[in-house]
C-alpha cells in the first residue's frame, strides 16, 4: 500500500518536474445529466485541443447514492480505468485515502475560491478535490398569490406558516382543492438531512455535529425546529411530502399547486419553461429564519468537485484536467450556459454572468448563508451519521415520537458511533 | 408421489451387463456435471468465500486488502464492565437487524403466498383452450419483462399522491374520499411494495406452473371425465399433485428472490426502519457506511437464514430429491 | 335443458371476464407507460386515461441520445449467449442429477441452490476481483460470466424437476436400442422438454435482459453497457430532473422485443407432451 503511494507520488513529481507533456488517454466519470454532460463534453473538447490529451466521459446514473457505492467499489479494487472522478461535496472525507493530494498542484488557484469550499474539500491538510460548482437551495414563492392576498415574502418560518395557511385556505375556498401551502423534500434520504439541517441551523440549534466533533443535536432549539416542521405535515404540506424528493416537490409546484417550495436552483429555469403553470409567476428568496438566539436564514451547501484517483496511470495529465475543470474560465462558461453557481467569488460580480443569468448575483446572498453538512468532522462515518439523523427527523415528521424524544435517542446513537473519536 | 416410479432405477435383471451399463451412466453423469460445476465454482465460489471471510475481519472499503482477522466480533462480542455486568454487541444482538429480518420474512411470506395463488389461477386459465390465448400469454408476461428499475419507478409515479393515476382512479370509483400518500407512510408503503411485487412476479410463477401443466398427459383427464369425476376434484386429485414438483421449485426460487428483495423497497418506500429489509441494510453497511465487514456479516447471516428457510421448506413440503429412493 | 345451457353460458362469461381482468391488470401499467411516452413537459404531471397527444420526440431522443441502439444490441447478445450457455450446461447436468442415481446428489442440488442465496450486492466485490483477474472487465463477457451466477442454478433446478418426471419407459426403450446418454438427451428428452426448456430459457433471458447492478459495475463505457444501465443513464436537462417521457419510451422499446419473443415461442410452451403422445 505504502509503496504504491510512494510510487505514485514519485511518478507524479518526476512527470511534473520533467514537464514534458505527453499525450494521455484519460477517463472522467460523471453523474451529471443531459445538458450538463453536453456542457462537460464541450469543455473537454477544448481541453483536448489545448493539451493534446484525449478524454472519455463515463456517464453514471444520476442517483448520488448509486454513484457513491460504485466509486467506492472501483476505488477499493484499485480500478485503473478511471482517472478523474466528479465528487459530491460530502464525499471528500470519506474517499480521501483514494485520491491524490492536490494542494501543491492548486497552490496558485486555491485562493480564488471561497475559502469555506476549499476547506470542505481539505481533509487532514490534504486537498482532496477541486470545486467545480456549488449549490444552495432557496425559498420559491408565488408572486401572484402573495400579491392577491397582499402578503410580504416571509422571512421567518412562523410567517411562512401563517401566509401559507391563509393562501391555501383561500384558494381551496375558491375551489382549487389541490392547493398546498409548502412543499419540500421529506423522504428519508440525504435530501431530508439537507432540509432538516436548515430548520435546525436557522433556529440556532447547531449543526448536528460541530466542527470540533462535539455532538450538539440534542438541544431544545433543534427539537423546536423539527417539531415545527412536523406540524406542517397534513396542514400546509401534503402527507405525501414524507415520500417526496426534489422532483416530486417540483411536480406539485410546477402544476401551480403550492404557494411555497424549498428547492435547488435547477427548478428555476424549469419553472419558467413554456409549459409550466407557474411561468413568470414566481421568484426566489433566502429561506426563512427561526426564532430565538442565533436564529438566521440558512441554506445547506451542495455542489460538485473533481478529484484525481491515486490509481490513475497518468496522474499528471489527470491533475491537469482537474485544474482545468475547476478553472475560472470553465466556471464562467458553466455559470452562463448552465446557471450553475461558481465557487470563485469574483464571478458573482462578473458583468457577463450577471447579464446571462441574473439570478446568480442574487444567489450570492443565499450562498453566503450556506452551512456545510457535518461531513468534515465525522469523516468516514458521515453517511451513517446522516442516515441516523434523517431517520430521527423522518420519525418525528411521521408522528412517531416527539422531536425531543427522537433527538435524545439520536444523541445516544451518535455517541455510540463516535466511540473514542470520529 | 409421481416421482416415485420415475427414477431410472433400472431393474438389475440381466446381471453384469446391467451393472456395466449403470457404471457407464454414472461415468457419463460425472462428465455432464463437471462443466456446470466448474462454471459455478469460478463464478460463485471465490466471491462467496470472500464475503464470508470478510465477515470475520475488520475490512473497510478504504482498505480492503489490509483486512485483519478478528474472529466472530462482527457477529457477537462482549465486554464486561467494572460493575460486573456484561454488555453484548454485534449483529446477533442488533435490534435493527432483527427488525429487518422480520420485515423481510413478513414480506416474503405474504407476497410469495399471493403469487402462488394468482400464478396458479393464471396458469389454469392459460392452460384452457380459447381464442387468442397466444396473445394473452404474451400479455401476462409484460410485467415480468419490464426492467425492475423501470417498473419500480413507474409504480412510484402511478402511486404518487398528487399526480398518481391510482389515487385518481380510486377517487373516481369512489373507493377513497381523499388522496392517499401510498409510499409516504410505512404501512401503506409495505402494502404498495407487496402489490407491485405480486404484479411483477406472478407471470414468473404462472409460466412455470403452466409448463408443469403442459407436461401432464391429457388422457388422464379424459379418463377422469369418463369416470364422472368433477372438475373441482380433478384439480385436487390430479392437477395439483402432478404439477407439484414444478410448483415447489417455482416457490423455492421466489422465496430466494423475495428474501433478498432490494430495488422495490429502495425505490418505493421511505427509507425507514419499518420497511427496511435485510438486503437494504446490508447494502447500506457495505457501500454507504464505512462498515464493509459488518455488511459482509449481514450478507452471510442472510445467506444462512435463507438456507435455513429453504431446508425447512423442502422438508415440510417434502420436495423430492431422490426420486425412487424415498 | 335451458338451465344447464344458461349455466354453461354463465361459466363462459365468467371465464372471459377472468381473462379480461388478467389482461387489464397486467397490461394497464404498460399501457400507461406508452401513454406517458408520448407526453412531454408539464403534461407529464397531468393525469389522462386516453392518448391526448402524439409526439415521437421521446422516442427519437432515446434512439439518438447516447448509444442506445448499441446498448440494445449488447443486451441481445449478452442475454442470448447467457441463456444458451446456461441451457447447455444445465440440460446435461440435470440429466445427471435427475436420472442417474449417485451419492450426494441431494447435497449437490442444495449446494447449487445455495449459490442463489447470497444477496447480489454482497458478491459484487469478490466478483469484481475475479473479472479483473480474468481480464474481461468492461467486455460483454464479464456480464455473460457474472449472469451465470443466477441463471445456472435456476435452469439446473427447473430442468432437473421436469426431467425427473419424464416416464422411465421411453428411456428404457432408447437404452435397449443402444443409445448413449448424449443421444438420449438430445434425441429423446429434448423434444419432450420443449415447454420446460422454452419457459426456463425465456425466464432466464428476461432475468439477464433486465439485470442492472452487475451491468453497471462491470462495464465502464457506453459501448459495452446494456439497456437497463442505459435507461438509468437517461437524464433530464438538469441534476434532479427525471425524464419520465424518455424513460417510458425506452422501456417500451426494450419491452416490445420480449413480447415478440414470447409470441414466437409461445407455441413451443404448449406443445410438448400433448404432441409427443407419451403415456404417463
Amino acid at each position: 500500500m505504502k509503496i504504491n503511494k510512494l510510487l505514485v507520488g514519485l511518478l507524479g513529481s518526476v512527470a511534473l518536474t520533467g514537464g514534458v507533456a505527453q499525450a494521455a488517454d484519460l477517463a472522467i466519470v460523471s453523474g451529471d445529466t443531459g445538458t450538463g454532460l453536453a456542457f462537460l463534453r464541450s469543455q473537454l473538447d477544448r481541453f483536448e485541443e489545448e493539451t493534446g490529451h484525449t478524454v472519455t466521459v463515463v456517464p453514471m446514473p444520476s442517483s448520488t447514492t448509486d454513484q457513491f457505492g460504485q466509486y467506492r467499489l472501483w476505488l477499493a479494487a484499485g480500478n485503473t480505468d478511471i482517472d478523474v472522478y466528479q465528487t459530491d461535496v460530502i464525499w471528500a472525507p470519506q474517499l480521501a485515502d483514494q485520491f491524490l493530494d492536490l494542494t501543491e498542484a492548486a497552490a496558485d488557484v486555491a485562493g480564488e475560491h471561497f475559502p469555506s469550499i476549499i476547506e470542505s474539500q481539505t481533509v487532514d491538510g490534504k486537498l482532496v478535490a477541486l470545486p467545480a460548482f456549488t449549490d444552495a437551495p432557496a425559498l420559491y414563492y408565488r408572486t401572484d398569490l402573495l400579491e392577491k392576498y397582499n402578503k410580504e415574502v416571509p422571512t421567518t418560518w412562523a410567517e411562512l406558516e401563517a401566509t401559507a395557511q391563509e393562501i391555501m385556505d383561500g384558494e381551496r375556498a375558491e375551489g382549487n382543492n389541490d392547493m398546498w401551502g409548502f412543499v419540500f423534500q421529506g423522504n428519508a434520504y440525504e435530501g431530508l438531512t439537507c432540509d432538516a439541517l436548515e430548520w435546525v441551523v436557522s433556529n440556532g440549534g447547531g449543526q448536528i455535529v460541530e466542527a470540533d466533533g462535539t455532538i450538539s443535536i440534542n438541544n431544545p432549539q433543534a427539537a423546536e425546529a423539527i417539531d415545527r416542521a412536523a406540524g406542517w405535515i397534513g396542514t400546509i404540506a401534503p402527507e405525501g411530502v414524507l415520500g417526496y424528493m426534489e422532483e416530486e416537490s417540483r411536480g406539485v409546484w410546477q402544476l401551480g399547486n403550492a404557494v411555497f417550495m424549498r428547492n435547488w436552483p435547477y427548478a428555476y429555469s424549469l419553472g419558467n419553461g413554456d409549459d409550466s403553470a407557474v411561468k413568470d409567476l414566481f421568484d426566489v428568496a433566502p429561506l426563512p429564519a427561526g426564532e430565538g438566539e442565533g436564529a438566521r436564514s440558512a441554506a445547506t451547501l451542495g455542489g460538485w468537485n473533481v478529484a484525481v484517483s491515486k490509481y490513475s496511470p497518468d496522474p499528471d495529465a489527470a491533475i491537469e484536467l482537474a485544474l482545468f475543470l475547476s478553472s475560472s474560465e470553465v466556471q464562467k462558461e458553466r455559470a452562463i450556459m448552465q446557471s450553475n453557481l461558481p465557487t470563485i467569488e469574483a464571478l458573482y460580480d462578473d458583468a457577463e454572468v450577471a447579464e446571462a443569468q441574473p439570478i446568480i448575483p442574487a444567489w450570492k446572498e443565499i450562498f453566503q448563508n450556506a452551512v456545510p453538512r457535518p461531513s468534515a468532522p465525522t469523516k468516514t462515518d458521515y453517511n451513517e451519521v446522516s442516515s441516523l439523523f434523517w431517520s430521527a427527523v423522518h420519525d418525528t415528521l411521521s408522528g412517531n415520537g416527539s422531536a425531543a424524544e427522537n433527538l435524545e435517542i439520536l444523541e445516544a446513537d451518535l455517541t455510540d458511533l463516535k466511540g473514542d473519536g470520529w | 408421489m409421481t416421482t416415485d416410479t420415475m427414477t431410472p432405477a433400472i431393474p438389475v435383471t440381466r446381471g453384469s451387463a446391467r451393472s456395466e451399463l449403470m457404471k457407464q451412466r454414472v461415468l457419463a453423469a460425472r462428465w455432464f456435471l463437471v462443466p456446470m460445476l466448474i462454471a459455478l465454482g469460478v463464478v460463485a465460489g471465490w466471491p462467496l468465500l470472500r464475503s464470508i471471510w470478510f465477515s470475520f475481519t475488520d475490512a473497510s472499503l478504504n482498505n480492503l486488502y489490509g483486512a485483519e482477522f478478528i474472529g466472530i466480533g462482527n457477529y457477537l462480542r462482549w465486554t464486561t464492565l467494572e460493575s460486573g455486568r456484561t454488555i453484548y454487541r454485534g449483529l446477533l444482538v442488533d435490534s435493527a437487524w432483527w427488525n429487518a429480518v422480520w420485515n423481510t420474512v413478513r414480506f416474503a411470506a405474504i407476497s410469495v403466498g399471493l403469487e402462488t395463488v394468482f400464478g396458479m389461477i393464471v396458469a389454469l386459465v392459460l392452460n384452457a383452450e380459447f381464442r387468442g390465448r397466444g396473445f394473452v400469454r404474451a400479455a401476462i408476461l409484460i410485467p415480468w419483462a419490464i426492467p425492475t428499475i423501470v417498473s419500480a419507478r413507474m409504480w412510484g409515479w402511478m402511486l404518487n399522491d398528487q399526480f398518481g393515476i391510482i389515487n385518481d382512479m380510486m377517487l373516481r370509483l369512489g373507493l377513497i374520499s381523499q388522496k392517499i400518500a401510498w409510499t409516504a407512510s410505512a404501512d401503506t408503503a409495505m402494502t404498495a411494495v407487496i402489490v407491485v411485487d405480486v404484479w411483477k412476479t406472478t407471470p414468473f410463477m404462472a409460466l412455470l406452473v403452466l409448463a408443469g401443466l403442459q407436461m401432464i398427459p391429457r388422457d388422464i383427464y379424459e379418463a377422469a371425465d369418463i369416470d364422472g369425476v368433477s372438475k373441482w376434484k380433478q384439480f385436487w386429485r390430479i392437477t395439483l399433485p402432478l404439477v407439484r414438483p414444478a410448483l415447489m421449485v417455482a416457490i423455492i426460487f421466489r422465496i430466494l428472490d423475495a428474501m433478498r428483495i432490494f430495488d422495490l423497497i429502495y425505490v418505493l418506500t421511505p427509507n425507514s426502519s419499518s420497511t427496511k429489509t435485510m438486503s437494504v441494510l446490508a447494502r447500506e453497511n457495505l457501500f454507504d457506511f464505512d462498515n464493509f465487514a459488518y455488511g459482509s456479516a449481514q450478507s452471510t447471516l442472510l445467506f444462512l437464514i435463507i438456507a435455513g428457510m429453504t431446508v425447512l421448506y423442502i422438508w415440510l413440503g417434502r420436495v423430492n430429491f431422490e426420486g425412487g429412493e424415498r | 335443458m335451458t338451465a344447464s345451457l344458461a349455466w354453461s353460458y354463465t361459466k363462459k362469461v365468467g371465464f372471459y371476464l377472468l381473462v379480461a381482468v388478467i389482461i387489464v391488470v397486467s397490461v394497464f401499467p404498460f399501457y400507461y407507460a406508452i401513454l406517458t411516452s408520448f407526453k412531454s413537459g408539464t403534461d407529464l404531471f397531468r393525469i389522462t386515461y386516453w392518448p391526448t397527444s402524439f409526439s415521437w420526440a421521446n422516442y427519437t431522443a432515446v434512439m439518438t441520445q447516447g448509444s442506445f441502439p448499441r446498448n440494445l444490441l449488447n443486451s441481445v447478445f449478452v442475454a442470448t449467449v447467457t441463456v444458451l450457455l446456461a441451457l447447455f450446461l444445465a440440460i446435461t447436468a440435470s440429466f445427471a442429477l435427475s436420472r442417474v442415481r449417485f451419492r450426494g446428489r441431494s447435497l449437490l442440488l442444495m449446494t447449487i441452490l445455495a449459490v442463489s442465496m447470497f444477496p447480489q450486492i454482497a458478491v459484487l466485490a469478490g466478483l469484481f476481483e475475479v473479472i479483473r483477474a480474468l481480464g474481461i472487465y468492461n467486455t460483454p463477457w464479464a456480464l455473460i460470466f457474472s449472469y451465470t451466477i443466477f441463471t445456472l442454478p435456476f435452469t439446473v433446478w427447473v430442468l432437473t424437476t421436469f426431467m425427473r418426471d419424464l416416464p422411465i419407459e421411453i428411456e428404457e426403450a432408447a437404452i435397449v436400442d443402444g443409445a448413449t446418454p448424449w443421444v438420449i438427451i438430445t434425441r429423446v428428452f429434448m423434444p419432450l422438454m420443449w415447454p420446460a426448456l422454452v419457459t426456463t430459457g425465456l425466464l432466464a433471458f428476461i432475468g439477464a435482459w433486465n439485470e442492472f447492478l452487475f451491468a453497471l459495475t462491470f462495464t465502464s463505457s457506453n459501448q459495452t453497457r446494456t439497456v437497463p444501465v442505459a435507461i438509468a443513464l437517461l437524464s433530464g436537462g438538469t441534476q434532479y430532473e427525471i425524464p419520465w417521457g424518455n424513460i417510458m419510451a425506452a422501456s417500451v422499446i426494450v419491452t416490445v422485443p420480449l413480447v415478440v419473443l414470447v409470441l414466437i415461442f409461445q407455441r413451443k410452451i404448449v406443445s410438448g407432451l400433448t404432441a409427443g403422445g407419451v403415456k404417463g
